[in-house]
């Protein structure tokens, strides 16, 4: 077993920022903001959904230092031991960084409250391009800034900057900035320990094998587990929760594996949305737009596969497509592991099948070659939306007929849900848009949903009946026309 | 060194802080360094939105963990109230009752933000809950109104409706809209000596904010000043919004004798702060079979929430521009605003002008459909033109109408006809995914309707190496407006712009100003500025005639350089000479707008000093299976006069059209039926991304523009008019839904159009479709 740490260590830039007791809700951007004075990162929500508090998070995968965009809002301190954290104080030497100069050439601010965070997303995408792992095209820029709200310029002057930025060389300060923070980073990972700090409110802890976990766990069996805290964070700044403690999955290795066997696709629960992109789109590839268009760049380098599925939302994009898929998630504790099914793990609003000592320990898609797979959201906003509704079909067609069906809806129910009466009306005919009467009418035996903000039941409805449609007319053979080409044409970022 | 000309008005420089926002080194007033001892202010109300107060516990705040102070209404030093209107209906804390959900009714200080926060959460405030009233509908309902009906006629409308070939009519809501600014309210109060107090404010009106801060502390204004060197965005929610919580800063810095700051955390923001006026319309119009109009009855009724704030001169705004660019020749607006119980509506963008607008459109949509005209073919039938068709519904003459050429030009340049042909096509070939076109022009009236906020004061000092300070009373909130006046003011003495260092907006350096608002920031302050370097630069030419022994004539001022018939000598070194010999190196410039005037209750008169214009073309394609849709096209043509900075108006050119393009689609204001606000966050309320903008846009200045008025450097104001570019979407969008019908309909469309909107008025379409012509 790792022995455990009490020194938090991050790297601030080029600075080596140690603490032995903080508050373990403090979030990365008041300790930016507060402790540190570094006040270029602004807070403009403190939910992760606007972006001003945009900052890069270098972390080691596979070995190589790689920049994440992430929400310094909602990152809490602990969360960042023994990475790196670039903010927009860093990107500047004796001269500003390319994208600072291309920001400034190009018109691209004019409050400048939001251009910080722009920065910080446009200076990874300009790694990226420098690294030759992206290139900065129109749909790549649209989803690099999609978590990064501006509310003056209406972008074009944004995306003449990235464009221009884009095309130049890292400076050498930010090569050798890097190249120094990968090194201090290698060493760190060197040293085996794990952080275990026990402040004055309350106890931070970020094992990396499962032993520590169980033993924390008993230790602290109220303590909150975070798999990214893109939701817990909101709850400790929207409603002042404070925990006895906090115990972070995400560095647990044997939650971060990524399986593809001839049985199925298995991702570790500490698998970020961003990393299961790739894999998930490889699998379907009506996921890869649905992912891309999965909170934001951010919010997908932070939140996990397993904690959106702990977090049992009612909408959960993933859920949906996942249960259509025919995916089990595999619970562990101390006592050992069990498998259910997907669906069955939702249980009502919130509630979840999940003994307390368990966690959502991965998540398997069984691979199934005869699947035809078809998903996709609705909501107000194209980019960074919650669903209104989300559709997904797993339909087994041989032959023009529809031989097995899964369909599963989300924002339609208490939970992410199977539509049972739909599947029946779809099992056993031949694939044609005139099922949409039968099969239609069934949706609407098997949903009862909710008005809100978001929407009307009356439109949830109308929408998952045309999401039905859609597929229907899919499966048969028509070309149906698509209002968001773009995001088909959107390459997974290298996973790593 | 640069030249003079390259930065003089008509270049496009960046904006003053351009470097330092991409660098982060811009201070925002959240990001000042805090005096030793600063506390941390936030509010707490009741659950409910509407009653009276019963109770009030406040001790478990009192015992939170950072708490120093908690006051009420009682504790208020001197009015406790901040309302611009004057009536006293503002309070920074409840007194007896609440009227909105989540009104303040105390106010906590303690060690730290988040302290103050979560304290102020565990406040107990008991109402004996009554029902509110929410919507327009209800007010209207139950005859609530907050300010009178006002009405404005020109003609015998009446008897041109009845005696029309044709009238049209119809209903229409369109949504309010949050301002979403990046910075949110947010003040620093830091107790001076004296008394006296020193207010760092995120707004756009410091004036104001002074005067309601001597009123609320009881001092003499002298003993406030405000000061705000930038605010991250404003929108019109800083006019007079921002004022309530520099006032409880205040307050709690007096109570406690140290620095106060009150930083409203998003959702407080939107729950607290006022937004746009959401309206209901009723049309009607009369039209003969050529699609011109004969007369207009339209009424607009608004919801302005639980106070007046600005809702009357907004309602005002809306009334003068349902005209848009049309000319009615018989009409009758009639303006009704609605009390609510929701938080008070209050400036916006446009300031009522685009929900006017709104509504002008939608009838040129109904007279385009009742005669099966294409509504481009209506709008140019329509115009204003010529002597006889050139009288506003307000009695104000048009005489620098500009749209039959600007319109003819974009007409071509868009292809707007060709692109009509392809979209009938593209319908008949696809009714899966309809397509619509929509050209809509804009005619914005410039000039605050009320005329005394319609000045401005700069201050200008010339230092002895002949570097100058620049001061005036606009704020600078990202629209570029401290570039345009160092602009200006770098060309009346023509020194290169880097001599000119503007400086943060102060009380006491500029008395008396008006709100940066009304797009008349550059307009007023920058002629202010003007006036006093044109000051600045008599004295020296005068006292560089002296000093050569030349006539006055014989001395200009150009490239940093002063030449005197054959002398010529460096601008820093006349400055220098110009100090030993004692001449006053520092001035004060004044601007009166000219010509304006309005009589409200005769509803006539000129309350603008011109008119800004431009036109938008804008294609969209709508998913009928969804509602989902998506601007695919958008070309832009807008006249920003002599443009003082073309990148910085080209900037508000596009920022202003695609926040108009979120309030009119995908910026939801949703409340419950207790009359919570549930869209109260991002995470809810939905303000356009980056892949919202469409994939083709164009926007060019009008080459033609120039502004017949003697304005600065004939520009023309350039904030708000752009806004209601993005009508043209909410146009195409009900085009491409009327396209069901062989456009014989207008689509029951209302703004904002959401997916389930669309949806909504597609089914509507085909259910009418379906019916038999009639």
């Amino acid at each position: 077993m790792a022995s455990a740490r009490s020194e938090f260590r991050c790297l601030i830039g080029s600075e080596t920022v140690r603490r032995w007791s903080f508050d373990p809700h403090q979030t990365l951007l008041d300790f930016l903001r507060l402790e540190a004075r570094l006040t270029g990162t602004k807070e403009g929500c403190a939910e992760g959904d606007c972006g001003a508090c945009t900052v890069l998070l270098g972390r080691l995968r596979n070995g190589a230092l790689r920049y994440d965009p992430v929400n310094a809002c909602i990152v809490p301190l602990g969360s960042v031991d023994s990475m790196q954290v670039l903010t927009v104080e860093h990107l500047a030497d004796a001269e500003a960084h390319p994208v600072q100069q291309a920001m400034a050439r190009e018109h691209g601010s004019q409050c400048g409250f939001c251009t910080p965070g722009i920065v910080m997303s446009l200076a990874g995408l300009h790694d990226a391009c420098a690294r030759g792992q992206a290139v900065a095209n129109h749909e790549t820029i649209n989803d690099v800034l999609a978590g990064n709200l501006c509310r003056c310029t209406g972008y074009g002057p944004i995306i003449a900057a990235a464009k221009s930025a884009c095309t130049q060389p890292a400076p050498a300060a930010f090569d050798s900035l890097r190249t120094s923070a990968e090194k201090t980073l290698r060493e760190w990972q060197g040293d085996t320990g794990f952080l275990d700090m026990q402040g004055s409110k309350g106890r931070f802890a970020a094992p990396i094998g499962l032993d520590s976990l169980w033993q924390i766990q008993r230790q602290l069996p109220d303590a909150q587990l975070i798999a990214g805290s893109t939701d817990v964070g909101l709850w400790v700044n929207k409603h002042h929760k404070r925990f006895q403690g906090i115990i972070d999955l995400g560095k647990v290795q044997a939650l971060r594996g990524i399986q593809k066997d001839a049985r199925g696709l298995t991702l570790g629960a500490g698998v970020t949305l961003a990393e299961c992109i790739a894999p998930l789109s490889a699998l379907a590839s009506d996921l890869g737009p649905l992912l891309h268009r999965f909170g934001s760049r951010q919010v997908r380098a932070q939140a996990t596969v397993g904690g959106n599925i702990a977090n049992a939302s009612p909408i959960g994009d993933l859920a949906p497509a996942l249960i259509a898929l025919g995916a089990s998630v595999e619970l562990a504790s101390a006592d050992g592991k069990r498998s259910v099914a997907l669906e069955s793990f939702f249980i009502d609003y919130r509630k979840r099948d999940i003994a307390p000592g368990e966690i959502v320990a991965s998540v398997s898609v069984p691979l199934d070659a005869h699947t035809d797979f078809h998903c996709w959201k609705v909501s107000k906003r194209f980019d960074q939306d919650i669903s209104a509704v989300c559709g997904a079909f797993g339909l087994a067609i041989d032959n023009g007929t529809i031989t097995s069906a899964r369909v599963a809806f989300g924002g339609m129910a208490a939970t992410p849900r199977r539509a049972a009466l739909c599947e029946q009306a779809l099992t056993g005919q031949l694939a044609h848009p005139d099922l949409l009467e039968s099969a239609g009418a069934a949706l609407e035996e098997d949903f009862a949903p909710i008005s809100d903000m978001r929407a009307s039941a009356s439109y949830r409805m109308l929408a998952a009946r045309g999401l039905l449609e859609r597929c229907l007319r899919r499966i048969s053979g028509e070309t149906v026309p698509e209002l968001f080409p773009l995001a088909h044409s959107l390459q997974a970022p290298a996973s790593g | 060194m640069a030249k003079a000309i390259d930065t003089a008005p008509g270049a496009a420089l960046a904006h003053d802080s351009a470097l330092k926002h991409a660098t982060g080194e811009a201070v925002y007033i959240d990001d000042m360094p805090l005096p030793a001892g600063t506390l941390h202010l936030a509010v707490g109300g009741a659950d409910t939105t509407r009653g009276e107060i019963t109770a009030v516990d406040l001790e478990p705040v009192r015992a939170a963990p950072g708490v120093i102070d908690v006051f009420c209404a009682a504790d208020v030093p001197g009015e406790n109230d901040v309302s611009p209107s004057g009536r006293g209906d503002e309070p920074l804390l409840a007194v007896s009752g609440v009227r909105f959900d989540g009104e303040p009714v105390f106010a906590v200080v303690a060690t730290s933000h988040r302290a103050a926060r979560a304290a102020a959460a565990l406040g107990r405030v008991h109402v004996r809950a009554e029902e509110p009233v929410l919507t327009v509908d209800d007010a209207l309902d139950q005859q609530r109104f907050i300010s009178d009906e006002q009405v404005m006629t020109r003609g015998d409308w009446r008897e041109a409706m009845q005696s029309a070939p044709h009238t049209a009519a119809g209903t229409m809501y369109c949504g309010g809209q949050d301002h979403f600014y990046l910075e949110g309210q947010v003040s620093l109060a830091v107790p001076q000596e004296d008394g006296d107090m020193l207010v760092y404010c995120s707004t756009q009106h410091p004036s104001e904010i002074q005067q309601h801060l001597a009123k609320v502390l009881n001092k003499p204004a002298h003993a406030v000043t405000v000061e705000v060197r930038r605010i991250g965005g404003g929108f019109g929610g800083k006019e007079s919004q921002a004022c309530q919580w520099a006032a409880l800063a205040a307050v709690a810095a007096e109570r406690n004798n140290c620095a106060v700051k009150c930083r409203l955390d998003r959702d407080d923001d939107m729950r607290l702060t006022g937004k746009r006026h959401d309206f209901r319309f009723d049309w009607q119009v009369g039209h003969d079979d050529e699609g011109q109009i004969l007369s207009v009855d339209c009424t607009l009724a608004s919801r302005c929430g639980c106070a007046l704030d600005l809702s009357d001169p907004v309602n005002d705004r809306a009334m003068f521009h349902v005209d848009n660019a049309y000319f009615f020749p018989a009409v009758q607006i009639r303006s009704q605003r609605g009390f609510t119980h929701t938080v008070s509506n209050t400036a916006f963008r446009g300031f009522g002008g685009p929900q006017g607008m709104l509504a002008g459109e939608r009838m040129i949509e109904g007279v385009a459909r009742a005669t099966g005209l294409d509504p481009l073919t209506v709008r140019k039938r329509n115009f204003y033109c010529g002597p006889k068709r050139n009288i506003t519904p307000y009695f104000m003459q048009v005489d620098d109408f500009i749209l039959n050429e600007l319109v003819d030009e974009l007409e071509k340049s868009s292809d707007y006809w060709a692109r009509r042909d392809a979209i009938h096509k593209a319908n008949a070939a696809d009714p899966l995914m309809l397509r619509g076109l929509a050209l809509t022009p804009v005619k914005f009236g410039i000039s605050f309707t009320a005329s005394w906020f319609n000045q401005a004061g700069a201050l200008v000092h010339i230092y002895r190496d002949g570097s100058i300070h620049l001061n005036h009373g606009g704020t600078e909130m990202g629209q570029g407006l401290f570039i345009k006046v160092a602009q200006v003011v770098s060309h009346a003495l023509a020194v290169p712009i880097d001599q000119v260092r503007v400086s943060a907006t102060r009380t006491d350096k500029v008395p008396n100003t008006s709100a940066t608002a009304a797009s008349s920031g550059a307009d007023l302050n920058a002629m202010a500025a003007r006036n006093a370097a044109n000051t600045l630069k008599r004295r020296l030419m005068s006292f560089a005639a002296n000093h050569f022994g030349v006539d006055v004539e014989s001395v200009r001022l150009a490239d940093a350089t002063v030449f005197a018939d054959d002398h010529e000598l460096p601008f820093a070194e006349l400055v220098e000479l110009a100090y030993l010999a004692r001449v006053q190196l520092s001035a004060t410039g004044f601007y009166r707008t000219p010509k304006i005037h309005y009589n409200r209750k005769k509803a006539s008169g000129r309350p603008f000093y011109y008119f800004a214009y431009g036109a938008a073309v804008s294609e969209v394609a709508i998913d009928t299976l969804t509602g989902e849709s998506r601007v695919t096209a958008v070309d832009i043509l807008h006249d920003a006069g002599r443009s003082l900075n073309p990148a910085v108006d080209l900037g508000q050119i596009e920022g202003g059209f695609i926040q108009g393009l979120g309030w009119l689609t995908t910026e939801e204001l949703w409340w419950d039926a207790s009359g919570k606000i549930r869209t109260h966050a991002p995470s809810t309320y939905k303000i356009p991304t980056c892949s919202d903008r469409p994939t083709r846009m164009s926007i060019q200045l009008w080459s033609g523009g120039e502004n017949p008025e003697p304005t600065i450097h004939r520009s023309k104001a350039v904030g708000e008019p752009p806004l209601m570019l993005a009508i043209s979407v909410h146009q195409a969008l009900s085009d491409a839904v009327s396209s069901i019908s062989g456009y014989r309909f207008v689509p029951a469309l209302d703004a904002p159009a959401t997916p389930e909107a669309l949806l909504r008025a597609i089914v509507e379409e085909r259910n009418r479709a379906a019916l038999p012509a009639s």
